[in-house]
């Protein structure tokens, strides 16, 4: 199954069979090298993950520029402190992971199962302050669908906000569909991300990735703070670009 | 003996980023997030979203080069990451031109 001899980037070739770390896989001739295909292809992934967001953020700012209104008063809906300190929460936790990443590297497995562990912690936090946000939308009925009310954008109750006409106002609609597609895609990755971050944690336990093999915890690493990198932008432009000032 | 050479070999290139640079940046993200939160309840008028969006693209920069490593990465990671970001805004750029003239002459 293994070769029993593999060529070394000097072109000298190791007589003793598995002179290499147990994790090299035999089509790499060093560790570097995997570790940097690894790390290539985390990114083309998340590319990827770039024009899926990115074709809603391009929604987005086609909407908002063709019914500005709707979008200015949908926008004042939404609770600027709760955005603030999810934004908060999310960068603590690209905080935890990052240095999860280094303790991985340092090989201390207590550190990393700890940081993992803080990491999932945070991930809920904005996870449950998220869904306070969610079920508040469904109290005030502004979730797109048949049970959708303008009123409140036809007969503002805040004295700073713009009543708008019931067709303008119908539009606040299109706002809350990008709202609830973009934080809920968001709110998908998290979801998926905080699952492979258990497993992680699981096979941490057990004495993975502080055996000088650590690229699964380096990818999963990027992919977090990628999840962090869509937030970073929402925040702005669905919380703050167009508050009543 | 070849071993070990080779395992010199591996390590040469790879560079450890510490928790003293981790946590510089998340300082910095934590001030960026007080200045855009802040910046929110001043009326600027048009600047308002430039400057949200400013802050947030040095936010991510931030996160991209010290979090995900970029800025200590191989040549071909930087371009890759720099020409995927590169495609995005042409197609944003097309997109935009093509919504711009649909009504041209008609505003």
């Amino acid at each position: 199954m293994d070769s029993p001899a593999i060529a070394t980037g000097n072109g000298e070739v190791l007589a003793e069979a598995h002179a290499h770390p147990a994790h090299l896989r035999h089509h790499f001739e060093t560790v570097e090298q995997q570790r940097d295909a690894a790390s290539f292809g985390m990114w083309l992934f998340l590319l990827t993950e770039v024009m899926f967001f990115g074709g809603m953020f391009m929604a987005y700012l086609v909407y908002r520029n063709w019914y500005h209104p709707a979008f200015v008063a949908g926008c004042n809906t939404l609770n600027i402190w709760l955005g603030t300190i999810n934004t908060v929460v999310l960068i603590c936790s690209s905080l935890t992971m990052a240095m999860a990443v280094y303790s991985a590297e340092m090989r201390r497995k207590k550190s990393l199962i700890t940081y993992l562990i803080l990491t999932i912690v945070l991930g809920i936090a904005f996870l449950g302050i998220k869904s306070v946000e969610y079920a508040e939308k469904f109290e005030l009925h502004h979730v797109p669908g048949a049970s959708f009310s303008i009123e409140q954008f036809v007969h503002p109750t805040n004295p700073k906000a713009v009543a708008l006409a019931p067709d303008m106002a119908e539009k606040t609609q299109v706002y809350f569909s990008l709202y609830f597609a973009m934080t809920g895609m968001h709110a998908l990755h998290m979801i998926i991300g905080i699952t492979i971050l258990l497993i992680l944690v699981v096979r941490a336990f057990g004495g993975a990735y502080t055996d000088g093999h650590m690229t699964t915890i380096e990818n999963f690493g990027l992919y977090w703070h990628f999840v962090d990198i869509i937030w970073i932008f929402l925040f702005p432009l669905l919380y703050l670009i167009s508050r009543y000032r | 003996m070849s071993q070990h050479g080779a395992t010199e070999l591996e390590h040469q290139e790879h560079h450890v980023v510490g928790p003293k640079v981790y946590l510089a940046v998340f300082f910095a993200l934590m001030i960026c997030t007080g200045l855009t939160t802040w910046v929110a309840f001043i009326d600027l008028g048009v600047l308002n979203p430039v400057i949200a969006l400013a802050i947030a693209c040095f936010k991510a920069c931030l996160v991209v080069l010290f979090f995900m490593h970029i800025h200590y990465s191989s040549k071909l990671l930087k371009l890759t990451v720099a020409s995927g970001l590169f495609i995005f805004l042409v197609l944003v750029t097309m997109t935009l031109s093509d919504y711009i003239s649909r009504a041209w002459g008609l505003w």
